[in-house]
């Protein structure tokens, strides 16, 4: 092994992983470039917008700041590690149902905040939910869907079950009657 | 022997029949409506939620090298000698070029091609790029950059776009003899008689205003990655939003046939608009490629997507506008000055949209502009969703309210006494057909509360209007042509699985799945049932991009087109196996089932093998082109569009009179889109366009400094809106039926963001009194505003208390 590279062991998604890695690459390069959990997203690459937000110890961080060797000895959980065996994580499907995901990119980093918020707080109100993605930033929705879909999840509590198929029918969020448009 | 010249697209006689216009109507093709118009996920919704979604970043091919840009730190400079052997010297760097040796200029408007993709004798901004690296590992090419050695003789910058106007000692580019070659283009076009009418007019109001510049800052950066196999294809992968005119630009460049290159647009991270040029890096991946005969990806820094820019045009804006004492506006005159920084981009359209896409859904009799665009030692500008006309919109739509004030009348019901209404044609010879501004007002007034609310509100709160109106696509194709402007292919498997090819870019507004939803419609199949793969010049036909707002009309039209020769394939088929009229066929919800009687089912899989056995191997293609459309004066075609969206916003702001800080608890938008196919979409076209209005507003604020430095290079520094910063959206579809649309629809991407700006501004009029005209509205700026105002006026005077 190269004398340069550092050894680490990561708790990554719920398993041990052994990576030889440069001693100064963030936990973000890490992710994408060892462990090929692209999922993270590089949007900065100094903690300005969000992208890479993961779960460290439950809690959101930003993998573009922190050091790979920083996260030895803690959990790190990316948006992969947020789909189980019982199938998605509600906020996966509750994103897909509000309609927040536009060009997607920001909603890993998104979604792994929101979880961290209402884990803290299951009954988050939408002020919490706002002061909790403050460090995610969207440059399609205005958030307003994000918010939606944070509420739904907040609704449903943490019950994941899979989501209903691709193009399938979600339920209205508000009244869904379109003005008609007949020219008086 | 040399090969034969291809001729140019417009010379080669066989294409000069125009492909037709076709028009499907709003109807649903069954009894109703199954899919479009329902509140559906999208079809990429699932692998976005769950980060599997690759994206140009996330695609890592064996051998992959890492290309990076050197970059000029010099505004203006003459390039003297590029000396790169150090760098090449340097252990793990596999190529370096240089512009000498992609001399090609190119642009995407073809009659003004003035890039090159790395500098050639002249450098025009800081950022502009001069060189590039191709090393197995980023830190490898960063200090490769190091060792290039570059000589510069440094020229006087040009920052201002005054200064560029009046000086012709320098020159950001060579014009031609006797002309000043930092105009990139002027403008000057009348309709009816402005001076005149203006003269008659019981009111006029006459004012600068200021629209500054501001950036798209799409959280994925510009990126690509560039392959050259041994089977002498070039395949490039890229974050771009118009892969077709990569494509092309590409074959030129590079000096390459194009059907030997292979370009892909992946899943993307946002654009804006700001993907809708090609970019130097995806010449300098393609170039390296070719050279090291090794896959080169290129990633852009956050710093580097500032620099590369192409945001929203400066423009220094002076309007006049006349009103009748009934509140009809009279006459609409103005002179813009647009800072267009160190290239054409998209800037000759630019120029015409910065006055043709004023002329409704106000009702101008007479009409005047003059816009001129010019260079300045600047990063370039370029289309930013609503391209060209945001900034003008501004402008008249305060006037208007300026005009109202004067009149004594309501702001909402100034403009509807201006709409020109449906099936009119503008003052400048645009063909408007479905047209509900009005709805899109009564929806805002009533969802605000403004009749019971404005000026009720006290002092520092209040409520602003405003409306707009926006192109559905445009007449005018970037390069001329007679072929479609969209086209699909539709493939059909036995399975029962049903294939769609677009050339259409998913830039994320959603064109995948409202073209997947529209082919479910019309073959009555489930939405999981079909694929849509897109923007892949390889498998798909030639669509021109995500830009003007196009796609939903333009291919959601091509679709309907191929679908429904298969939909009639299916019934034929099905009909002459059961005996009964093909029309008798329905085709819904994954079965195909007799009309009269309705036990007699088929799957879809079953009818697709029926009719793949009368019709053989089942496949159809569709297409839409535009009718000839606009005035027959020179630039009558730019911005004649198929199909106008209209939209009002009201805001409610609450001003700090102390410090000038201004909130905006509310925004609420009507849009009317033609028909909705897919409501969630359009409501979040709707809210992002408001929220990118908003931080315009406020917050962002894209400029050099005196060295042409860039001021606020980062996401921290160039601030957009913040979960915590923006106002509650409320989105409002208004629903048209546009004649010609699919299914009647009509655009919603760019549309709804025009009224935001000047809704704010007409909003902190009704607050406090003062009209401010220079963006962004900064809390000293209205400080500096409410003090004049406390100078100049009593302060009773003003509806809502004053100051």
């Amino acid at each position: 092994m190269s004398p340069d590279l550092a050894l680490l062991r990561l708790h990554v998604n719920g398993g041990d992983v052994d990576v030889a890695a440069p001693p100064h690459w963030t936990l973000l390069e890490v992710l994408r470039y060892r462990l090929g959990l692209t999922g993270s997203k590089q949007g900065c690459d100094k903690g300005d917008c969000g992208a890479c937000t993961v779960l460290f110890d439950g809690k959101a961080r930003l993998s573009c700041i922190t050091l790979a060797g920083d996260a030895t000895g803690h959990r790190v959980t990316t948006i992969e590690g947020l789909v189980t065996k019982e199938g998605l994580d509600v906020l996966q499907r509750t994103f897909d149902e509000a309609g927040a995901l536009q060009c997607g990119f920001c909603q890993p980093g998104m979604i792994l905040s929101a979880r961290a918020c209402l884990d803290r707080n299951p009954s988050a109100s939408r002020d919490d939910i706002k002061c909790a993605l403050a460090s995610n930033l969207c440059r399609c929705t205005g958030y307003t869907k994000i918010f939606e879909a944070v509420e739904m999840a907040a609704r449903e509590g943490k019950k994941a079950e899979l989501g209903g198929p691709v193009g399938g029918s979600v339920p209205p969020l508000k009244d869904p009657t379109p003005v008609s448009g007949a020219r008086r | 022997m040399n090969a034969p010249k291809m001729p140019a697209d417009r010379a080669d006689p066989l294409t000069h029949t125009r492909s037709p216009n076709r028009v499907f109507g709003p109807q649903p093709p069954g009894e109703k409506f199954e899919v479009i118009g329902k509140r559906l996920k999208k079809v990429d919704a699932a692998v976005k939620a769950t980060g599997e979604a690759v994206y140009t970043d996330d695609i890592v091919l064996p051998g992959m090298l890492h290309g990076k840009t050197l970059r000029s730190p010099h505004a203006h400079a003459r390039i003297r000698r590029i000396d790169t052997s150090r760098a090449e010297r340097l252990e793990g760097v596999c190529g370096v070029v240089t512009g000498a040796e992609m001399p090609v200029k190119f642009g995407v408007i073809p009659w003004t091609p003035d890039e090159t993709a790395l500098a050639v004798d002249k450098v025009r901004f800081v950022g502009d790029p001069v060189a590039a690296v191709a090393a197995v590992d980023e830190e490898t090419a960063i200090a490769a950059l190091e060792l290039i050695d570059v000589e510069y003789e440094l020229l006087p910058a040009l920052l201002d776009p005054e200064e560029s106007l009046r000086r012709t000692d320098v020159q950001i580019h060579e014009g031609r003899p006797g002309k000043n070659g930092n105009i990139t283009k002027e403008v000057l076009l009348e309709f009816g008689h402005a001076e005149q009418a203006l003269a008659a007019s019981d009111f006029v109001v006459e004012d600068d205003y200021f629209f500054h510049g501001t950036a798209h800052a799409p959280i994925e950066t510009h990126v690509a990655v560039a392959r050259y196999g041994s089977d002498d294809v070039l395949t490039l992968w890229s974050a771009t939003q118009i892969p077709h005119y990569v494509h092309r630009e590409l074959a030129r460049v590079l000096d390459l046939p194009a059907p030997r290159i292979r370009v892909i647009q992946p899943h993307l991270g946002g654009a804006f608009g700001g993907k809708s040029d090609p970019f130097s890096l995806e010449f300098c991946a393609c170039k390296l490629a070719i050279k090291t005969r090794r896959p080169v990806k290129f990633l852009y820094t956050r710093e580097e997507e500032f620099y590369a820019h192409r945001g929203r045009h400066p423009m220094q804006m002076h309007f006049r506008t006349g009103m009748s004492r009934e509140g009809k506006i009279t006459a609409v005159d103005s002179k813009i000055l647009i800072d267009g920084g160190a290239y054409s981009s998209f800037g000759l359209v630019t120029t015409y949209y910065a006055g043709q896409l004023l002329t409704g859904p106000n009702d101008i009799p007479n009409y005047r502009f003059h816009s001129t665009r010019v260079f300045t030692n600047k990063p370039p500008c370029g289309p930013k969703r609503g391209h060209g006309s945001v900034q003008p919109r501004f402008a008249l739509e305060v006037q208007i309210d300026r005009l109202a004030e004067m009149a004594g009348l309501d702001p909402i019901e100034v403009r509807r006494k201006n709409n020109q209404g449906a099936n009119t044609t503008t003052v400048n010879g645009q063909r408007v057909t479905s047209n509900a501004f009005d709805q899109c007002l009564d929806v805002v007034e009533e969802a605000s509360g403004w009749k019971q609310r404005r000026g009720r509100l006290g002092r520092g709160r209040g409520l602003g209007v405003a409306g707009s109106m926006y192109i559905s696509g445009t007449n005018y194709c970037v390069y001329p042509n007679d072929m479609p402007q969209a086209g699909i292919q539709i493939k059909v498997d036995r399975s029962g699985l049903v294939t769609v090819f677009t050339g259409a870019s998913d830039i994320g507004q959603g064109s995948n799945s409202v073209v997947a939803y529209i082919v479910a419609e019309e073959l009555g199949m489930r939405v999981e049932d079909l694929r849509v793969i897109a923007a892949d010049s390889d498998l798909c036909p030639v669509d021109l991009g995500a830009y003007s707002s196009r796609i939903t009309f333009m291919v959601g039209n091509a679709a309907i087109h191929a679908a429904r020769k298969l939909r009639e394939q299916v019934q034929a088929a099905v009909g002459a196996e059961w005996k009964i009229a093909p029309k008798q066929v329905a085709l819904a919800g994954g079965f195909v089932f007799d009309l009269e009687d309705r036990s007699r089912v088929l799957s879809s899989a079953q009818a697709f093998q029926l009719a793949e056995a009368k019709f053989e191997t089942l496949g159809s293609t569709g297409s839409y082109n535009t009718p000839n459309l606009g005035g027959s004066y020179r630039g009558g075609t730019i911005g004649a569009s198929p199909a106008y969206s209209f939209t009002a916003c009201v805001a409610e702001v609450e001003v700090d009179l102390e410090t000038g800080e201004v909130k905006v608890p509310h925004v609420w938008t009507a849009h009317d889109c033609g028909r909705a196919l897919a409501p969630i979409l359009v409501e979040g076209q709707i809210e992002g366009s408001a929220y990118m209005g908003f931080g315009e507003v406020f917050l962002e604020d894209h400029d050099v400094d005196e060295r042409g430095l860039h001021m606020r290079p980062s996401l921290l520094d160039y601030t957009i809106p913040t979960s915590l910063d923006c106002p509650e959206f409320h989105a409002s579809i208004v629903e048209s039926l546009d004649p010609e649309g699919p299914y009647g629809a009509k655009e919603a991407g760019e549309g709804p963001l025009h009224p935001t700006i000047p809704a704010i501004a007409n909003a902190i009029h009704d607050a406090c009194g003062i009209w401010l005209t220079k963006l962004p509205f900064t809390p000293a700026k209205v400080v500096k505003a409410l003090a004049e105002q406390k100078r100049s006026k009593p302060p009773t005077s003003h509806r809502n208390g004053g100051v």
